[in-house]
């Protein structure tokens, strides 16, 4: 451990918690303009939390302490995440602590929080919320699995850093295998991130809610974490799925410039990706619950497919 | 004159513009006549009660119905009696009356002798023996109160309750649907509405007839033409005084943009139920284009006021006369341009077909009218089955789906749009010239009814003057009476996520039925 390392992981963390809010506005920014719509500021999630962090926390009268914790704990799970994912050098302190399968171990914890949140007053919207993002969310996490177990048989290591630094730093070499994984890892991160056409992030229908439904009972600062977690969880996954498929710009070492090139072109890969999300909702209709299903079966048959690819065509034998 | 073989001696009323009916019956004539309109699938339009005590001590009580005969609009008075007023159950064989009758008992007192008599309008808070339209009734506000409504309840492994509104999400009206759910599937729906009573039959009570047509135009935002309308024709029969040709041709002008707004409006807003928000924001940019025309001709987005007894209060001139033909042109090529992206679109597809299904033969039994009518195949529009001036010179052709689904009634909005864009092209190049308005003049003790076909379906004016010329009783008949129930059938067997947007397809009234 070296105190680059240190800087770099806490850079990475405040890169994170700045940015995330901002890749939100951007990609809520790209929708409206291809809605003809005149767009909210860039910084509308700041504004958001801010708004809300100055209001009253309401809770319910049977609320016990979980719905309390749970928004605390689900922003420290999705802080944790996005800053061990390596948007900006390779080279972090939680690297050898924390690899992909932790990763998604830190998602789904966020998950049981958030459901289990949903369900403790008991309305029957929580409970139908936390219900469908339980259907998404044990159809989603094996096929994120099998992406990563992909992404690990290139790199022959679990860690995220690991893996991210052979993808980034090999010969050029044409990985079929990672264009199924990202295809694949795409759909995984629209449905797990509450997006167009699994769910619709700005609808007010609350019979048609996932994760809004879960959290219609959430207010002041606890619904300003939950918000910015959401965002924080949407950052991480872009920059999951860039540092795996597009990993140029990563740098190995964290010295203060390769530090900022990195950072500019993160930046840069975050506006075309937002812009690319935003394209897909634009283009979609949201489906009907149960298709949910055939579409991240879609996405697990795409990561074993990925998989299969990768031993048949690529281990070299 | 006799219907339906029945012998029962209907007399014409003078100066309809669709020609009308009424008879007084007793019970066994009213029970058998409705039989034979069973029978004949002629359907219940509207059902309605009054208070007669100043006028037949004996008889204080009366009930009305109306049905859509092949030769016009046919009415039938049920005297009831002062003392425990009472009248058989016509929902067996009109499903449609029985929330009819349940308002008839909130607010006049009088109640079906058996079936279903749980409260409709009336709310925990509104005292059981206070009937407003009594009029002995003394003015009163309540205070909310929480109420414990007689739920069907669906019992069995796995299933439960979800309780939605009044209150929702976003700003929208208030209804409590609740639903009996087994994992995301409806297995029942029951509605609760009637969350907003605002007394405005009460408040028709000694009313001018010239007060009463602002009234009307309010009793449904969305529908202001076709109900001023329907009460103007309703106070022109009173008055005798018939409008002059060329207001009725720019009534069915301002019918006709009433009609294509709304469904401009439907339109997007079942796009954005699928989160195609790309659809609503198209469409609401047409929509607010066409009621911005509106304005500026008309003085009004929604055409408040446009029509009055007599006449119309607006006139067309030839620049408003171009600017419509050349709006009527673009928004027809957006239109079509629009249809083909939800056409061609497979995920809204996918949400449309076969959502929220009412098979025609099931409308026929549960008498849906109107567009969702016309969706599954039932041949109901009143433009085309009575048609007056000057849809007689414009012969609309209607619009019909068999499939019954939400993508059946978006065709049948699209269908309708192209149509009335057609019509008015055709009101604005063969509008006779002349005046636009005669004086109506009330006339005491006298009975009008106006019969309109709105956006949703047709609306249907019973009025009544006093011995003072005021107005004596008004009845609005909103045509989501009759299809508020249909939706409950609609739901069943589809997945909880799916009711917006199956409830949105119908887009019916809850300010309308609650009067």
């Amino acid at each position: 451990m070296n105190f680059y390392a240190l800087f770099a992981q806490l850079l990475a963390l405040v890169t994170a918690l700045i940015l995330a809010p901002i890749l939100n506005g951007w990609v809520n920014q790209c929708r409206a303009w291809m809605q003809n719509r005149t767009a909210p500021p860039l910084l509308q999630t700041y504004y958001t939390v801010s708004k809300l962090l100055h209001k009253d926390a309401l809770l319910a009268h049977n609320a016990s302490s979980l719905f309390r914790v749970a928004p605390y704990a689900i922003f420290s799970c999705l802080a944790l995440a996005s800053a061990i994912v390596p948007t900006l050098s390779t080279e972090l302190i939680f690297s050898p602590a924390a690899d992909a399968i932790a990763l998604v171990g830190l998602f789904a914890l966020a998950r049981v929080f958030i459901a289990l949140a949903g369900m403790d007053v008991g309305t029957a919207f929580g409970s139908l919320g936390s219900r469908r993002e339980m259907l998404i969310g044990f159809l989603a996490e094996p096929a994120l699995l099998l992406i990563f177990f992909t992404t690990s048989l290139i790199s022959q290591s679990t860690s995220l850093s690991t893996i991210v630094a052979t993808l980034a730093h090999r010969d050029f070499v044409i990985y079929p295998s990672l264009a199924f994984a990202g295809v694949a890892f795409t759909m995984v991160s629209l449905a797990e991130n509450a997006r167009i056409p699994i769910d619709n992030p700005t609808t007010h229908l609350e019979l048609t809610m996932v994760h809004e439904a879960m959290i219609l009972e959430y207010s002041g600062r606890h619904l300003a974490l939950i918000e910015w977690a959401a965002s924080l969880k949407l950052f991480a996954y872009s920059c999951l799925g860039l540092a795996l498929f597009f990993p140029v710009g990563i740098t190995e070492v964290a010295d203060p410039v390769s530090l900022a090139m990195s950072g500019v072109i993160l930046v840069m890969k975050l506006a075309i990706g937002g812009f690319m999300m935003a394209l897909i909702e634009t283009l979609s209709a949201k489906m009907r619950i149960f298709r949910a299903p055939e579409f991240l079966g879609t996405a697990f048959l795409l990561a074993v497919l990925a998989m299969l690819v990768h031993l048949l065509l690529e281990s070299g034998k | 004159m006799q219907f339906l073989d029945q012998p029962i001696d209907f007399e014409p009323l003078a100066d309809h513009a669709a020609l009308t009916f009424v008879a007084r019956v007793n019970a066994q004539q009213l029970m058998a006549f409705c039989g034979a309109a069973h029978t004949a699938e002629r359907r219940l339009v509207a059902l309605w009660g009054s208070d007669e005590r100043d006028r037949d001590s004996q008889n204080g009580y009366a009930l009305h119905i109306a049905f859509d005969m092949a030769e016009g609009l046919a009415c039938l008075t049920l005297p009831l009696a002062t003392e425990n007023p009472q009248f058989p159950d016509l929902a067996l064989p009109f499903p449609a009356a029985n929330r009819m009758q349940r308002a008839v008992h909130d607010l006049i007192g009088a109640a079906p002798e058996n079936g279903d008599r749980r409260p409709w309008l009336r709310h925990a808070n509104w005292p059981a023996e206070f009937y407003p339209l009594r009029r002995d009734t003394p003015d009163a506000r309540f205070a909310a109160v929480n109420e414990e409504y007689a739920f069907v309840r669906v019992e069995g492994d796995g299933v439960h309750e979800v309780p939605v509104g009044p209150i929702h999400a976003g700003i929208i009206e208030p209804g409590h649907f609740r639903f009996s759910v087994m994992g995301e599937n409806v297995l029942r729906l029951e509605q609760r509405l009637g969350w907003k009573h605002k007394g405005i039959e009460r408040r028709f009570v000694n009313m001018g007839l010239g007060e009463g047509a602002k009234l009307a135009g309010r009793v449904s935002g969305d529908s202001t033409v076709a109900y001023a309308w329907a009460y103007s024709q309703a106070a022109e029969a009173i008055s005798g005084a018939m409008p002059p040709p060329r207001a009725l041709w720019l009534r069915a002008l301002l019918l006709e943009r009433e009609r294509v707004a709304n469904h401009l409006g439907d339109l997007g807003y079942l796009g954005n139920d699928v989160a195609l928000s790309f659809g609503l924001m198209q469409f609401m940019r047409l929509k607010e284009d066409w009621i911005r025309l509106n304005a500026r001709l008309f003085g009004h987005r929604l055409l408040m006021d446009c029509i009055i007894p007599g006449g119309v209060a607006v006139d067309l001139d030839a620049v408003g006369a171009q600017a419509i033909v050349d709006q009527c042109q673009a928004l027809g090529d957006e239109v079509t341009d629009l249809k083909q992206i939800y056409d061609e679109h497979a995920g809204l597809q996918d949400r449309f077909l076969t959502t929220g299904r009412i098979l025609p033969s099931l409308a026929k039994l549960l008498g849906v009218i109107g567009l969702a009518g016309r969706a599954s195949a039932q041949r109901w529009d009143l433009r085309c089955n009575h048609p007056h001036e000057p849809y007689d010179r414009l012969e609309p052709k209607m619009a019909i789906e068999r499939n019954g689904d939400v993508a059946a009634r978006a065709l049948v909005r699209f269908a309708e749009i192209r149509e009335s864009l057609h019509l008015i092209r055709k009101i604005v190049s063969e509008m006779p010239p002349g005046s636009i308005g005669n004086l109506a003049r009330s006339t005491a003790d006298k009975r009008g009814f106006g019969w309109i076909e709105g956006w949703r379906g047709d609306v249907l004016v019973a009025l009544e003057t006093g011995a003072d010329g005021k107005i004596r009783r008004c009845h609005c008949h909103d045509p989501s009476w009759q299809n508020w129930p249909a939706l409950e059938h609609a739901v069943i067997d589809n997945i909880v996520p799916d009711f917006p947007l199956i409830n949105k397809s119908f887009n019916l009234s809850y300010a309308g039925p609650d009067l």
